[in-house]
């Protein structure tokens, strides 16, 4: 690792200002993806500023359907909250089969979705749940914030504060998990708001990063179950493709997998 | 057997500091005035050096020296050997390539090292490492053997023309051509045995202390086999006569082979040390150095066939193999796809002629070596593949044909140099049979198919050859060293015992498994006894572990020396007692006079001998003996293991059900710690199965570099595994011990991908059956007559 600064910002308006002040700063919250990339002398920031002391900003909040949680809550934070895992049960249940228990406790909502890895489990079920971003400095909804592999709408400064949605209906989360990492090699949120309002988050699988395919939301919406998924096509073209998963083999695990997420919800 | 002696369920000894954190790994030891090591590597997989530029590195803080290859060489530091000389069928010596410690002219693979940076701190000198310009002409690279031998494959080593290193075989080919001429059926099979990465927890490292005013060296550092490692280091590489230098392997995490072999690491930091003038140089490799350096294992391409008459017996087998070896020879890899391998094709069965031609190519790869199995598993799969390939082919029931052609008697000399001494195959598949419920396999399956899955059985009727081995027979077979063991046993005056021993523990737990040796012997708690192994200075010499040889080879060596122990200690008690010799018996932890009352403790036998007050006539003093064990043949572990897999046809996701394994390893000392080694075994055997693989792209870059692409298997992956053991004693040694280190994963790929292709219903599946792999098999045909 390179020498590096370290920082604890005390609120949101010190975490800015000290991030401006440095040459080449970073944020850091569980530092379960920063850190090891340091370690490998891929990233050498030059100061980092720690979020996770920020008063408060770990909360989750649940008045009836309305969620609100902080962006440094823990992975297990979500995954074990009694309220959240009533009104939205497959967002606990999501948080509670990333990384092991080590990076659990210790990474991030916040610092999931700024990272925007293609293989993050959080970015798909933002997107299906129709989530706002919440940032030091704005607002916005999810499909905004999330701009393409590794890449958010957030500027230098900018760090997310929460994130915030209406609990669906019903919804469940399911994933290939990638054989080695156990990343997402292809996961799929599928959230019914009512109202023939259903929202599918893909994630892990195709190489503009996280998206919403929308032929099967609208299938859905007509009838939410598993055979609407049949006539779907999910384009190879779109896919990525690695040692573990060809192109062809992730569009097969994307059409499966939104198939065993819509019998979860359903069921 | 007593609570604690042979055949005792005795906790390990040694878990206490291994599972306290209170282990101490070569680098957990400290040295004051310790500098660090990086090295510098090569980012190309085949490139010529044309400059190396340290002009900025030299300058930065805390650096006490970079070197590079010419000035190594310079030094007089010897080449990289391979101990084990192998032939062409032609009659000519393999054709080995220069391999220096540091590169000299070329680069011929990701990771090879370039240059050595010595600096005060590891921050400052990686940070100098980086600081190392070099300047590389960049050369097309060949990564597969089978493009190696291309015509326009880039050349490696100008010894080696189109890369092949030898052209070797083994058996009688016109007297199999002839069976083949003959035969009723013919079967054949291509398969790949994929390449692995070793993966021992604890990763390389070496601690070299220089002491200048001596001119000494002591060396810690991560090795299965210390002794090897300093003879090779002071004979070959020159870095210090044997008497100025101390090896040290102290508490080793793991090795499976990657850690036998004496790498360019420790050979560069025992030569730095001395021209840098520092005390002291550690080096520890980090998990990227692992996967790039540590040497690889497996990776073959064989077409075989196999002849048939009409009552589907096996009248010949037929072999052709191409094993990558790596951009260098390393120090065992020669033996490894040859006398390791194609000795073992006769599996269990009785084939009168076996022909087998192996080609060994370079590549611009990490070299390949042993891992876990070391050739034997790759004759297994190839074997038990093509068993149930047969059995297909012909309609007969896979055990039904391997039952069929089974050696029944004993000795039974095969076509290819093996000579098995004793086994009962009938016996390891009954008992594998009826642990699974073999005959209601077919019920289950329709249960699966009605859920949708689609349910496989797979068999593995295994042999290997462990205990190696005699050492005038490997040398008549090109070995560059000898492979007996010792031991030495060490009574102290009170009775207590040191077992010094030439094998070394890296996680088989020898400390309790040999202590139990001398427990059953004289009935004294294991906690009076102590085995040491792992220092030049302690040891006198050894062969280290390897090839499940510490049970048959090492214990038997310490089971010489008991004998010598005891019968000097039967003379004195017998003087002392004044009674007959032959009368003494030894019992728990007391000498005494057989009939009568009369006795005494061993503690005062053990005293008499020290104090010399009462010694028979002539006898010397103390109570200490030693002794080398050289085997009389290799030893032969068999077994059946059975899996039963369901695969899921959406997804390819394949999960073990159930998997069974009985095993015949001889004489058993701690049946606990033999389960261990057979679970750790199945886990490595399994993750080749179905996760392991390691990767290069067409320009030499490995893929699958780290965790997050090499899949490791993990406790979720696994069943739990209903081992069990049948025994017939090894004849060979005065154990009866035949080894269980290996047998795991020797046995349970081929049984693994037996099931999986039986699920799927053709064969047409590679190495690893990752779900990509086994779904790609499906959608490529066959899975509508599978699910049936
Ligand atoms: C072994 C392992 C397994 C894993 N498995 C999975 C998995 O299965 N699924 C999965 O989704 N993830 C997985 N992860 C990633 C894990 O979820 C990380 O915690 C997460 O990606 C990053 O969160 P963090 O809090 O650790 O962020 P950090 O590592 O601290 O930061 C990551 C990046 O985000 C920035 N950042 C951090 N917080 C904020 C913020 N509030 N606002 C703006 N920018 C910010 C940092 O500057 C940095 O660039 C795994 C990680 C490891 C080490």
């Amino acid at each position: 690792m390179y020498d590096t600064n370290y920082h604890r910002a005390k609120d949101a308006a010190d975490a800015g200002k000290k991030l401006r002040a440095c040459d080449d700063g970073m944020y850091l919250s569980g530092g379960m993806t920063l850190l090891p990339t340091m370690k490998q002398r891929l990233a050498a920031p030059s100061d980092l500023i720690d979020l996770t002391y920020i008063k408060d900003m770990n909360k989750i909040e649940v008045k009836g359907k309305e969620v609100t949680i902080g962006a440094t809550a823990t992975h297990a934070e979500v995954a074990t909250h009694a309220k959240l895992a009533k009104v939205c049960p497959s967002l606990a249940g999501l948080a509670a089969h990333i990384g092991d228990p080590h990076v659990r406790n210790r990474g991030t909502i916040g610092g999931s979705i700024a990272n925007n890895d293609p293989a993050a489990d959080y970015p798909s079920a933002m997107l299906a749940l129709g989530a706002t971003i919440i940032t030091n400095k704005r607002k916005m909804k999810a499909e905004k914030f999330f701009t393409g592999m590794f890449d958010t709408a957030l500027a230098e400064d900018e760090f997310v504060k929460a994130v915030s949605f209406m609990a669906p209906k019903r919804g469940a989360y399911a994933k290939f998990p990638n054989p080695a990492s156990r990343y997402a090699m292809a996961g799929v949120y599928v959230a019914d708001h009512g109202k023939g309002d259903v929202r599918v988050g893909v994630t892990g699988a195709s190489q503009g990063g996280v998206y919403r395919p929308k032929d099967m939301e609208k299938a859905l919406s007509k009838s939410f179950e598993p055979g609407s998924l049949e006539g779907c096509k999910v384009d190879e073209g779109d896919m990525l493709s690695d040692i573990h998963g060809s192109s062809a083999y992730r569009a097969n695990l994307v059409k499966v997998m939104a198939k065993r997420a819509v019998v979860a919800a359903a069921g | 057997m007593g609570i604690e002696g042979i055949g005792a369920r005795v906790l390990r000894k040694e878990d206490k500091r291994f599972i306290t954190g209170a282990g101490r790994y070569t680098d957990d030891h400290k040295i004051a005035g310790m500098h660090f090591a990086a090295f510098v590597r090569s980012p190309h997989a085949y490139a010529k050096i044309k400059k190396i530029n340290i002009k900025e590195a030299s300058k930065m803080s805390g650096v006490a020296g970079i070197f590079n290859g010419k000035e190594l060489t310079g030094d007089g530091i010897g080449n990289i050997i391979c101990g084990w000389m192998v032939h062409s069928k032609d009659g000519s010596p393999m054709n080995m390539g220069a391999w220096s410690a540091l590169a000299t002219e070329y680069v011929r693979y990701v990771g090879d090292a370039v240059a050595v940076v010595i600096a005060e701190s590891l921050e400052e000198a990686q940070a100098a490492a980086e600081a190392v310009e070099v300047d590389y002409k960049v050369l097309k690279a060949v990564v597969t053997a089978e493009q190696a031998m291309g015509l326009k494959a880039p050349q490696l080593h100008p010894e080696a023309k189109n890369n092949v290193i030898f052209d070797w075989e083994i058996g009688e080919e016109d007297a199999t051509d002839a069976a083949f001429a003959k035969a009723a059926n013919v079967v054949e099979l291509d398969i790949r045995n994929n390449r692995l990465v070793p993966n021992p927890m604890e990763p390389r490292s070496a601690l070299v202390q220089y002491d200048a005013a001596e001119d000494h060296f002591t060396l810690h550092t991560t090795s299965q086999n210390p002794h090897v490692a300093r003879l090779v280091l002071s004979a070959f590489y020159q870095v210090a006569p044997e008497n100025k230098l101390r090896v040290i392997a102290p508490d080793v995490g793991g090795g499976f082979g990657a850690k036998i072999y004496i790498y360019p690491e420790e050979i560069v930091c025992l030569w730095a040390a001395k021209r840098a003038g520092v005390a002291a140089v550690k080096w520890t490799a980090d998990r990227s150095e692992s996967f790039l350096t540590d040497a690889h294992g497996r990776d073959h391409f064989s077409k075989a066939k196999m002849a048939f008459d009409k009552n589907n017996k096996i009248t010949g087998f037929k072999i052709e193999t191409l094993a990558n070896l790596g951009a260098y020879m390393s120090l065992f890899s020669s033996s490894v796809p040859t006398y390791l391998y194609a000795t073992l094709l006769s599996g269990q069965y009785n084939i009168p002629n076996i022909h087998c031609n192996v080609k060994t190519v370079y590549t611009n790869t990490v070299p390949v070596d042993a891992y876990r199995g070391a050739g034997r598993p790759e004759a297994t799969y190839l074997v038990e593949r093509m068993m149930t390939t047969a059995a297909r082919q012909l309609g007969v029931d896979p055990a039904e044909l391997r039952r069929n052609n089974f050696i029944q008697e004993f000795p039974h000399q095969t076509p290819v140099i093996m000579a098995y001494d004793a086994g009962d195959f009938g016996a390891s598949l009954d008992a594998a049979m009826a642990e699974i419920k073999y005959s209601d396999f077919e019920k289950r399956r329709k249960k699966s198919a009605k859920n949708g899955m689609l349910r496989g059985i797979g068999m593995s009727c295994y042999i290997e050859a462990c205990g190696i081995a005699p050492s005038a027979a490997v040398g008549s077979l090109g070995a560059g060293v000898g492979l007996w063991e010792s031991a030495e046993v060490r009574v102290n005056p009170v009775g207590t015992v040191e077992v010094l021993t030439g094998s070394h523990s890296h996680g088989q737990g020898h400390e309790t498994t040999f202590a139990q040796l001398v427990t059953e012997r004289f009935g004294l708690p294991k906690d009076n006894v102590q085995i040491v192994h792992g220092d030049t200075d302690k040891v006198q010499f050894g062969m280290g572990t390897y090839g499940s040889r510490s049970g048959a080879v090492g214990m038997s060596a310490i089971e010489k020396a008991l004998d010598k122990v005891e019968a000097k200690a039967k003379k004195i008690a017998a003087h002392m007692l004044e009674a007959a010799e032959g009368d003494i018996e030894i019992k728990d932890g007391e000498v005494m006079v057989k009939g009568t009352d009369k006795k005494l403790g061993w503690h005062e036998v053990c005293l008499g001998a020290y104090t010399g007050h009462n010694l028979p006539e002539g006898m010397e003093p103390g109570l200490k003996e030693g002794a080398f064990y050289d085997p009389t043949n290799f030893t032969f572990p068999a077994g059946c293991y059975i899996c039963e897999v369901e695969v899921d046809p959406n997804t390819g996701v394949t999960t073990i059900e159930k998997f069974v394994a009985a095993d015949d390893f001889g004489k058993i000392i701690n049946p606990m710690i033999v389960e261990g080694q057979v679970h750790g075994g199945l886990a490595q055997g399994i993750g080749q199965a179905m996760m392991e693989n390691a990767v290069y792209d067409d320009d030499g870059q490995l893929l699958s570099a780290s965790y997050m692409d090499y899949t490791m298997p993990r406790a979720d992956n696994l069943p739990n595994f209903h081992v069990s053991t049948t025994e017939t004693l090894c004849p060979g040694n005065p154990l009866g011990i035949k080894g269980c280190g290996e047998a795991g994963a020797i046995g349970s790929p081929p049984a693994v991908i037996n099931a999986i292709t039986d699920a799927i219903g053709h064969n047409n599946l590679t190495m690893p059956a990752s779900p990509q792999n086994v779904w790609a098999a499906i959608n490529d045909g066959g899975m509508a007559e599978a699910a049936e």
